[in-house]
C-alpha cells in the first residue's frame, strides 16, 4: 500500500539516503531500526512529504505522491517529541486534523471522545498542553494523528523521550491500539526492543541505507551481517558466523583441567547472567547462563558451545 | 545607590513639574490647558500618529522579520547587527536625512513622521519577531500539515498565534517610542503637526508658558506611565512560551527560486529603505555651490553665527559628554540590574526604570530646568548636568540590556561551580561576571549612541557656547543660507559615523539571543 521507491536525500552532498525501498502492506506495522543519524527520521520526512527526496519516489496505494504536499497527502505523524500546539488545549489539539478536514461538528465531537477515550485521557479535554506529563502529551500526540483516520501512520521514535516503566507501559497501549484499528503503520526506533515488539516486519537501517528486512524470526534467525548480528544484541560474531550466547556452556574448570578462558565480566540481566570470558587465544566469547551459581571473575572456565547455536552469515 | 541617582534625577525634576502644573494660577487654570481645543488636537495626533506609525512598521518589517525567523543566508547575523543602526541614529540626523530625500511639499506634515518613525523602528520589530520566529518549533508547523492544514491555515492557525505575543510587546513599543518622538515631529511636523512632546517644548520655549508645558508634562506622564506598563506586560508574557528551539534546528536555507527571491527581495526592499535617505544624507553633505567637496567639513572648523562655538567644539563637546553619560549609565544601571534580577528585587523599581524610556527627554529636560534653577539645588550651570540627564534616558537600556542576560544564568551553572570547588566569591567572578562584563559592554554601546544623539531634554540644558552635535545641527536647521544646510548636512553625516561604528563595535560582542537588542 505505502511503497518507498529507491529513494535518495543529500544534505550537503552527503547521503542521509541512499536508495532506500520499503514496503508497508496494508494493515502492517513496519519498524525502523537503526542507531541514530542512520537516515530513519529523514526518511519519515519524506513519505510525510516535508522532505523532497532528490530521486527516488514515494507511492500511496500505486498513486505517485511526487508534488503532493504534505497536507494533501492523509498521512499522519507523531513526532519524537510531540510537537504539541501549545496555543490549544487538549482537544483543540485532537480534532484540529478533524477541523482540517471540515469535518462536520458532531462527527468531530464524536471522534474526538473516540480516539480520546482510545488514548485512555477522557476528561483531559480542556486541559493545557503544558500542564500534562510527558507520557500524557504522547497520548495526546498519538490521539492527535490517529483522529482523522490516516491511511499510514507514521511514528517517530515516539516513546524515545520517556522513561523505562512508562515507556513499557506505553509500548502495550500501542500494540493493543494498532491492532483495535487495524493500523498501518511506519514506526522509527532506535530501540531493539521497541522494534521486535511492535512491527510485523523489521526494516534494520545503517548509513542511510536498509540492509536488512524481515520477521523478528527471520532477523533473528539470520542476520544478513556482523554489524546487524551486534545491533540486535546477538554478541558473538566468529569466523563469519555468529554463536548465540545462549548456546555457550560455560562451567569452572576441574582441578587439573586446562580449560578455554578466564572470565573476565559477570553481568546479570533479570534471569540470566552474561558471562564474558577471555579465551586463550585472546578473543571474547560471551555466554548467558539461567543459573544462580555461576564462575566468579577470575575463574578459570572450560567452554561448551551447542552446533544449533551457530548461526551462518 | 540606584534610587537615590533616580529620586534626584527622575522624580524631583518631575515633582517640580507637578508643582508647577498644578500649583500656579490655582486649579482652574491648569484644566483651561486640558480644555484648550490645541491641546486635544495634540494629544488627539500623538495618538493616531503613534498608532500609524507601528503599523506601517509592522507591515514593512514583517517580509524581513519573517526571512531571518525561517532561512539561513550567508551575512544573516550581519543583516541583524545593521538593522539597528536606525534604531540609535540620532533622531536629527534620521529627521534630516528625510528632508533631503522627500520631495519639497512631502518633506513636511504627517507622511514624513511616519516614515521616519518606520525607519527607526524596523529594528524593532525585525529583531524581536524575528529572534522569536526563529525560536519557534518548525515541527508544529509540520504537524499541522500532515493533519491537513494548508499554507494559509498553517499561517493562520499555528503560526499567527504563536507569534502573537512576540508582535504585541513589539507594537507596544514601537506605539511607545512614535508616542514620545520629539526630534522627527519637531523637524518635519512643520506647523500644525506637533506631538504632546513637541508641544511641551514649544509652550516652555517659544511661549514661555511653563504652566502650559507643566500641565501637557503630566499628560505625557500619564499616556507614558499605562504604556510602560502594557509593554512590561507583554513582554513578560514573551519569556513562557514554550515549545523553543535552538535557531539552527529551525533555520534552513533558501533553496527554491521562489525562496531565494523572498530572501532577496525583502532584504533588499530594506536596504533600500534604510540606507537610500543617510546615502542621500552623505551626498547633500558634499554639495557645495555646483559641485561636491569637503567645504562643508572645513567650514566645521570655523566660527559660526548658529551659535557661540565652532562646529568642532561641538564634536568634541558631543563626545566628552557622552563619555561621562556613559560611564553613570552603565554603573548605575549595572547596580539596578543587579537589584532588579535579585530574585527579592523591587517590581517597583524595574518599572521606575522603564519610565524614563518613553517619560520622555523634553519632559526631563524641561524638569530639569525648573527644578535645578533655583535652589536648594541650582545645578543648571554645572558641566554634568548634561551627561546626567543623558545618562537618566540611557539607562532603561542599560538595565533592558543586562537583566536579561542575569535573569539567563542557568542557576545550575552556579551549582556545577560550586560542587567543582569554587567558593560564592569564586562563582561570583567566574560565572557571573565574564557573562555580564560582556552584557555591560554590550549596553555601554548602546549608552554611549543614546547619549550621542540625544537631543530632547539636552536641547533645554545645553547653553550656545557648549552644544553638541545633534543641538548644534537644530541650531543650523533654524538658519537660513546654503553654508549652513551644508554644514547641518556635514554634522549629521559625523554623528551617523560615530554612532553607527560604536553600534556595530558591540554588535561583535553581543552574547545572547532574546531580549530587544
Amino acid at each position: 500500500m505505502l511503497r518507498v521507491e529507491d529513494v535518495t536525500v543529500r544534505f550537503e552532498g552527503k547521503p542521509a539516503l541512499d536508495g532506500v525501498s520499503l514496503d508497508v502492506a496494508d494493515g502492517e506495522v513496519v519498524t525502523v531500526l537503526g542507531p541514530s543519524g542512520s537516515g530513519k527520521s529523514t526518511l519519515l520526512r519524506v513519505v510525510t512529504g516535508l522532505q523532497r527526496p532528490d530521486s527516488g519516489r514515494v507511492l500511496l496505494d500505486g498513486r505517485d505522491l511526487d508534488g503532493v504536499p504534505p497536507h494533501r497527502r492523509g498521512i499522519g505523524l507523531v513526532f519524537q517529541d510531540q510537537a504539541l500546539f501549545p496555543h490549544r488545549d487538549v482537544w483543540g489539539n485532537v480534532v484540529f486534523g478533524l477541523r482540517m478536514r471540515g469535518v462536520l461538528s458532531e462527527e468531530i465531537e464524536a471522534r474526538g471522545r473516540e480516539v480520546l477515550a482510545l488514548v485512555g485521557l477522557r476528561g483531559f479535554e480542556r486541559r493545557s498542553v503544558a500542564t500534562l506529563s510527558g507520557g500524557e502529551q504522547q497520548r495526546v500526540a498519538l490521539a492527535r494523528a490517529l483522529a482523522p483516520e490516516p491511511r499510514v501512520l507514521l511514528l517517530d521514535e515516539p516513546l524515545g523521550s520517556l522513561d523505562r516503566r512508562l515507556r513499557d507501559r506505553l509500548l502495550e497501549d500501542l500494540s493493543r491500539i494498532f491492532e483495535e484499528l487495524g493500523v498501518t503503520a511506519l514506526y522509527v526506533t532506535h530501540d531493539q526492543a521497541e522494534a521486535f515488539a511492535l512491527g510485523d516486519r523489521v526494516a534494520v537501517m545503517r548509513e542511510g541505507r536498509v540492509v536488512q528486512v524481515g520477521t523478528p524470526d527471520e532477523l533473528w534467525a539470520a542476520p544478513v551481517d556482523d554489524d546487524v548480528a551486534r545491533f540486535l544484541g546477538l554478541g558473538n560474531v566468529r569466523d563469519g558466523r555468529v554463536v548465540r550466547p545462549e548456546a555457550v556452556a560455560v562451567r569452572r574448570a576441574a582441578d587439573g583441567e586446562r580449560g578455554a578462558g578466564v572470565v573476565e565480566r559477570v553481568t546479570r540481566h533479570g534471569p540470566a547472567v552474561r558471562l564474558v570470558v577471555r579465551l586463550d587465544d585472546g578473543s571474547t566469547l560471551e555466554a548467558a547462563l539461567a543459573a544462580v551459581d555461576h564462575p566468579a571473575v577470575g575463574d578459570r572456565v572450560s567452554v561448551e558451545i551447542d552446533p544449533k547455536g551457530i548461526v551462518p552469515l | 545607590m540606584p534610587l537615590g541617582f533616580l529620586l534626584l534625577f527622575f522624580v524631583y525634576p518631575l515633582a517640580a513639574i507637578v508643582q508647577r502644573g498644578l500649583s500656579t494660577g490655582g486649579e482652574g487654570s491648569s484644566l483651561d490647558v486640558l480644555e484648550d481645543p490645541i491641546t486635544r488636537e495634540v494629544v488627539w495626533f500623538t495618538v493616531w500618529q503613534a498608532a500609524a506609525s507601528t503599523l506601517l512598521t509592522i507591515a514593512v518589517s514583517l517580509p524581513v522579520a519573517y526571512v531571518l525567523g525561517r532561512y539561513d543566508f550567508p551575512g544573516r547575523s550581519l543583516v541583524r547587527a545593521l538593522v539597528v543602526v536606525p534604531f540609535v541614529l540620532p533622531t536629527v540626523v534620521v529627521a534630516l536625512a528625510f528632508l533631503a530625500i522627500l520631495p519639497a511639499g512631502l518633506d513636511r506634515g504627517w507622511a514624513p513622521i511616519l516614515i521616519a518613525h518606520t525607519f527607526f523602528n524596523v529594528a524593532v520589530v525585525v529583531r524581536i519577531v524575528g529572534t522569536f520566529w526563529a525560536g519557534l518549533d518548525r515541527r508544529v508547523s509540520e504537524a499541522a500539515a500532515t493533519l491537513g492544514a494548508g499554507p494559509a491555515r498553517r499561517a493562520r492557525e499555528v503560526t499567527a498565534p504563536l507569534l502573537a505575543p512576540s508582535l504585541a510587546a513589539a507594537a507596544a513599543i514601537v506605539f511607545l517610542f512614535s508616542f514620545t518622538s520629539f526630534g522627527v515631529v519637531l523637524i518635519l511636523g512643520g506647523p500644525g503637526y506637533a506631538t504632546i512632546e513637541a508641544e511641551i517644548y514649544n509652550q516652555a520655549v517659544r511661549l514661555f508658558d511653563l504652566r502650559a508645558a507643566a500641565v501637557l508634562s503630566l499628560v505625557q506622564l500619564l499616556c507614558v506611565g499605562l504604556a510602560v506598563l502594557v509593554t512590561m506586560r507583554l513582554e513578560a508574557r514573551l519569556g513562557v512560551s514554550s515549545g523553543f528551539r535552538p535557531e539552527r534546528d529551525v533555520l534552513s536555507k533558501p533553496r527554491t527560486a521562489g525562496e531565494k527571491a523572498l530572501v532577496a527581495g525583502s532584504l533588499g526592499g530594506l536596504a533600500l529603505f534604510l540606507g537610500l535617505p543617510l546615502l542621500v544624507l552623505v551626498e547633500r553633505s558634499l554639495a557645495v555651490g555646483g559641485g561636491h567637496g569637503f567645504g562643508a567639513y572645513r567650514a566645521l572648523a570655523h566660527p559660526t553665527s548658529a551659535f557661540l562655538a565652532t562646529p568642532w567644539e561641538a564634536v568634541v563637546n558631543s563626545l566628552v559628554y557622552a563619555s561621562l553619560a556613559t560611564l553613570i549609565a552603565v554603573v548605575v544601571g549595572g547596580l539596578a540590574a543587579f537589584a532588579v534580577a535579585s530574585s527579592g528585587g523591587p517590581r517597583f523599581l524595574d518599572w521606575l526604570l522603564m519610565l524614563p524610556l518613553g517619560a520622555s527627554a523634553v519632559m526631563l529636560g524641561f524638569g530639569f530646568v525648573i527644578a535645578f534653577d533655583t535652589p536648594p539645588i541650582d545645578f543648571r550651570s554645572s558641566r554634568w548636568i548634561i551627561p546626567a540627564v543623558q545618562a537618566l534616558v540611557a539607562i532603561p537600556f542599560v538595565v533592558r540590556i543586562v537583566v536579561p542576560t542575569l535573569r539567563a544564568i542557568d542557576e545550575r551553572q552556579r551549582e556545577a561551580a560550586a560542587l567543582l570547588g569554587a567558593s560564592p566569591g569564586r562563582v561570583r567572578r567566574e560565572i557571573d561576571f565574564p557573562i555580564v562584563g560582556r552584557a555591560l559592554a554590550v549596553a555601554a554601546g548602546f549608552a554611549f549612541a543614546i547619549s550621542l544623539g540625544e537631543f530632547g531634554a539636552t536641547v533645554f540644558l545645553a547653553r550656545p557656547d557648549n552644544p553638541t552635535l545633534p543641538v548644534a545641527i537644530f541650531r543650523f536647521l533654524g538658519r537660513p543660507g546654503e553654508l549652513n544646510a551644508a554644514e547641518a548636512y556635514a554634522l549629521a553625516v559625523v554623528l551617523m559615523t560615530v554612532t553607527a561604528i560604536s553600534i556595530l563595535l558591540v554588535d561583535r560582542i553581543r552574547v545572547r539571543r532574546g531580549g530587544w537588542f
